[in-house]
């Protein structure tokens, strides 16, 4: 993919914009398979990484869920015994 | 649709495509470390499969709070998720006999389960996301708003049930990728044969999602910073 204008010239600190850009991309970058830590614009830009992170941390946070089991209401076995007897099974 | 077709923001395809309850799958070994039941039920699923109801029963008492949970995990309603609950114990009580054990039963199920989920969301239409998302998929990319507020990961501040919350709050297309690939252990790939997408696609919907997650997980910090 070829850079965009989002990465500061002179090294400066990515401003607003440039973020914006490289994060707007970030969807299409992914479906591509980039790895987004190895893009120059990560490499200068603390706050796309915080927020790459971030997002890392969410997913990891949701892989740490264990499930918790529910139980549905306590009719509902009547409820697909009656259908199983009308042969809608 | 064609397979690989990009998929519309936050939605599920239409056409999702459903597997085969006991396709090969890495699942089984990320399934079997939860307490399914599996090794204590063998002798009842022999006899439900032979067509004995009380066994099927026994079945229904065994798998029923994870085929509810899944599905209320993938829905966020409670009434849907017990019609679904009864539809897949019904496509199960039609389908036993097929079980031939290639998989772990509970693995075999879970699948069913989703295939049930993707089925009722295909039915449903795509009329998923809010008119305001469809036009504008992406509202959330602005950089400003990663100013100010404290990093989710130094505040510690993603617990179980803030975490659950804000999953029930996404939109269905974006909470069944999250669901199926961060918390349920799907692949990319077995993402992308469920809803008959590219595995680039499946990789940028699910970002999508986190950033719908972290957007809501931030919310009250945001709001704090605004004051």
């Amino acid at each position: 993919m070829t850079e965009p204008n989002n990465i500061p010239k002179n090294g400066a600190v990515p401003s607003d914009a440039e973020c914006a850009a490289f994060q707007a991309q970030m969807p299409e970058r992914i479906a591509a398979g980039e790895n987004l830590e190895d893009n120059p614009h990560m490499l200068i830009c603390e706050r796309c990484r915080s927020l790459v992170h971030e997002l890392e941390y969410i997913a990891e946070a949701a892989r740490q869920l264990i499930p918790v089991e529910q139980e549905p209401r306590e009719d509902l076995w009547n409820q697909i015994q009656l259908a199983i007897e009308r042969g809608e099974a | 649709m064609l397979s690989g077709e990009r998929l519309e923001d936050g939605e599920p395809k239409q056409s999702a495509n459903l597997v085969e309850p006991g396709a090969d799958s890495n699942l089984d070994s990320k399934l079997d470390t939860r307490p399914a039941g599996d090794s204590g039920d063998a002798q009842v699923l022999a006899r439900a499969q032979a067509g004995d109801h009380v066994a099927f029963a026994q079945l229904y008492a065994l798998h029923k709070r994870r085929v509810y949970s899944l599905c209320l995990r993938m829905l966020s309603n409670v009434a849907e998720a017990e019609d679904l609950t009864q539809e897949a114990f019904l496509q199960l009580h039609r389908k036993i006999a097929t079980f031939r054990g290639d998989s772990a039963f509970s693995t075999w199920l879970h699948r069913l389960t989703i295939n049930v989920v993707l089925m009722h969301l295909r039915r449903k239409g795509l009329n998923l996301i809010s008119l305001d998302e469809a036009l504008d998929p992406s509202p959330e990319y602005g950089p400003i708003r990663s100013f100010g507020a404290p990093d989710l990961r130094l505040t510690g501040s993603i617990d179980r049930m803030t975490l659950e919350k804000a999953v029930e709050t996404l939109p269905a297309g974006y909470r069944l990728i999250f669901v199926l690939h961060d918390i349920e252990g799907y692949e990319h790939n077995e993402i992308a044969t469920l809803l008959d997408c590219s595995i680039g696609n499946s990789k940028s919907q699910l970002h999508k999602a986190r950033m719908k997650l972290r957007e809501a997980l931030r919310a009250p910090a945001d709001e704090e910073v605004a004051k």
